[in-house]
């Protein structure tokens, strides 16, 4: 990654430079679909507009999201990481276990942010060392990570979380600005930054695009995507604090399921799974959307459950709709 | 070359599993008793019958996390037409079950086949998709043992030869998918398809609908353990079989099934869903407790992964050690 400093700023996604524009004008297109669902659930409910309300939606999205921004990069370099969500289990537990040794919150959050590089790094030993697919690695330790805290809690919980760990969670910075808030967007622009103007983000793209190709041009592709796990657990350790800190309980089943919604959303926001394209921007706003969404939903009653069908067929029609226009385009220039 | 670990991977894992049994009889001599073990069989049948379907979907280089939610919605679908229709033959809502999942897994293959979206991306979709809708048809409600006809609920149990229907299903599923992957011309694509796509467009085989063929017999074997799985424990709700789709794709994972596609047999994905099925079943016989199950299960997921990775990995002319790493 230090071997790269002589290349032009922007590297293109793929050969053909018409795709950049393409992502450019996703990003547009998301744009759109988030200000009119906006406008949408304002006038389906009149609970919407309220600084309050809205305040409180964002925490549908913000701890998801902060996870989403390092797992974009990870999947952009062509790997995958699906224990997020036990990461954050394992790591909850873990500060509950050293609450019940007297920690105090600048512990808990020191606990808590080397758990969830520990996982990281866990995961990224057996990818980048041993070479295995990210995806078995990462549902092996998906069950093994979740497994540990069933291990040692059962079907008990952790509670009693001191008063000042609950700032992280349930604190406000300003008027209705969330900790939280604050947290998720520093965390953008460091991921933004890091991805779009530093060499390591281009080392990235040249990863997922042909990573032999990567490694015969002088990167260091395992290095990088060794970082790159370590990054999500990293995120995943951040987003376990803020989690246990808003709950304030510490239970195994914490965030279940929460892997397939982080993916949903880096994959809303157009970053192809299959890696080699993506942006920070599109993540922010298909954060924003999955947000809205479920908070205009929750506004008008719909159960959680059903939610889930917006967001399976959001996830598929993002990727299909376009590709079926461009088979009907296909098939009227070429009859 | 790879036909030469074959054999030697299944049985390390035959003996493996053999040795579980020796372990766990030192502690509770009873569980190797042939009715026990025939009971630990009949528990794993539905993880059997479903590793089938999707060690046939892994082969072709894809995975179906949608199995699960595709079992749930079967299930509720025949309970609730049991519940409607009392009289309804059995062979027909087995029909139907079959049927329906199909459709299901027809739906993955089509997204996968016409519109090429990553079956990853297709079937975390479809899950979710699955699992709501059984909510909306049910409206988040439960059917319980009393509302389902007694032929509804007896047929899984019922016992030929000394095993349960139940039993019976897996084996012939497992005989029947035996014979077409060894013996069927489409047995052979779905190798030749993971082995090397390229390839097998050039000797005529189309891969996206081989895929798509695969995600339907996935998706029918999901859906005929949708009715056993129901009417076996008599209670359909949203929930049934949560998260199971993560065991499925352990048993094969364990049972040496390459995620990238190709390599697999169908005894390595019954005795991958053997071994999840003895030490499901050993835990709490050993004093144990039982939630340290999902630990093990990823454990053995790792060992596994890593294990195989090492067979496998002497194939090939390495130009550049590391370029071959990476790739």
């Amino acid at each position: 990654m230090t071997d790269t400093a002589a290349q032009p700023r922007h590297i293109p996604d793929r050969l053909h430079g018409s795709l950049h524009r393409t992502l450019r004008s996703w990003e547009a297109l998301l744009l759109l679909v988030a200000v009119a669902i906006f406008i949408l659930n304002s006038f389906a409910s009149p609970y919407f507009l309220n600084a309050w309300n809205l305040s409180d939606a964002t925490f549908n999205f913000t701890e998801k999201a902060m996870i989403a921004f390092a797992m974009a990069l990870l999947i952009i370099s062509g790997e995958i990481d699906l224990s997020v969500a036990s990461t954050i289990a394992l790591t909850s537990t873990a500060m509950g276990l050293a609450l019940q040794y007297g920690a105090g919150t600048p512990e808990l959050v020191v606990v808590g942010l080397t758990v969830g590089l520990l996982c990281g790094a866990f995961n990224a030993v057996f990818v980048t060392i041993l070479g295995l697919p990210s995806i078995v690695v990462t549902i092996g330790t998906m069950s093994l990570f979740r497994g540990i805290s069933y291990i040692i809690l059962g079907d008990g919980a952790f509670r009693g979380y001191p008063d000042s760990f609950s700032w992280f969670g349930q604190g406000y910075v300003w008027w209705v600005i969330t900790v939280e808030m604050v947290l998720f967007a520093i965390i953008a622009i460091i991921y933004g930054i890091l991805l779009h103007k530093t060499n390591f983000g281009r080392a990235v793209y040249a990863i997922g695009n042909n990573s032999t190709g990567a490694l015969f041009s002088g990167i260091r592709v395992q290095r990088v995507k060794f970082m790159l796990f370590l990054l999500t657990g990293l995120m995943s350790g951040v987003a376990a604090i803020c989690l246990t800190s808003r709950l304030g309980s510490t239970r195994p089943s914490i965030a279940q399921g929460m892997e397939l919604e982080v993916v949903t959303m880096v994959v809303l926001g157009g970053v192809n799974i299959l890696g080699g394209s993506g942006s920070i921007p599109g993540v922010v706003i298909a954060a924003f959307v999955m947000g809205l969404v479920t908070f205009g939903l929750g506004l008008l009653n719909v159960p959680g459950i059903v939610m889930s069908i917006f967001i399976g067929l959001l996830l598929i029609g993002v990727i299909a709709i376009p590709r079926i226009v461009a088979m009907i385009a296909n098939k009227r220039s070429r009859p | 070359m790879i036909l030469r670990i074959i054999p030697v991977r299944e049985f390390i894992l035959a003996a493996a599993i053999f040795l579980l049994l020796l372990l766990i009889s030192t502690r509770h001599a009873a569980f190797i008793s042939p009715s026990n073990l025939a009971n630990v069989f009949n528990d794993t049948a539905p993880l059997m019958i479903l590793a089938l379907g999707q060690m046939v979907v892994i082969l072709t280089r894809c995975i179906d996390l949608s199995v699960a939610a595709n079992l749930a919605l079967t299930g509720m679908v025949v309970a609730m037409l049991n519940v409607a229709v009392p009289g309804l033959p059995i062979p027909l809502i087995v029909m139907i079950a079959i049927s329906l999942g199909a459709i299901m897994g027809a739906f993955n293959g089509i997204l996968v086949w016409k519109l090429a979206i990553p079956p990853i991306v297709v079937t975390l979709g479809t899950m979710t998709i699955f699992r709501g809708i059984i909510f909306l048809i049910s409206d988040g409600k439960w059917i319980n043992a009393h509302e389902m006809s007694e032929s509804f609920t007896a047929f899984p149990r019922a016992e030929i030869i000394g095993l349960p229907v139940l039993s019976w299903v897996a084996v012939v599923a497992v005989a029947v998918f035996g014979l077409m992957m060894s013996r069927t011309p489409l047995g052979r694509s779905i190798f030749a398809v993971g082995g090397n796509p390229h390839a097998a467009v050039y000797t005529g085989i189309n891969v996206g609908k081989v895929q798509f063929l695969a995600f339907v017999l996935s998706g029918a074997l999901a859906g005929l353990t949708g009715y056993l799985w129901v009417a076996r424990y008599a209670v359909a709700y949203v929930d049934i079989a949560g998260g199971f789709e993560l065991e499925v794709v352990a048993a094969c994972v364990i049972g040496g099934i390459s995620i990238a596609g190709g390599v697999g047999t169908v005894a390595g994905a019954v005795l991958g869903a053997l071994f999840l099925g003895v030490v499901k079943n050993a835990l709490p016989v050993v004093d144990i407790s039982p939630f340290w199950q999902l630990a093990i299960s990823g454990s053995a997921i790792l060992i596994a992964v890593a294990f195989n990775a090492r067979a496998g990995k002497t194939r090939g002319r390495i130009i550049l050690k590391s370029a071959e790493h990476t790739s």
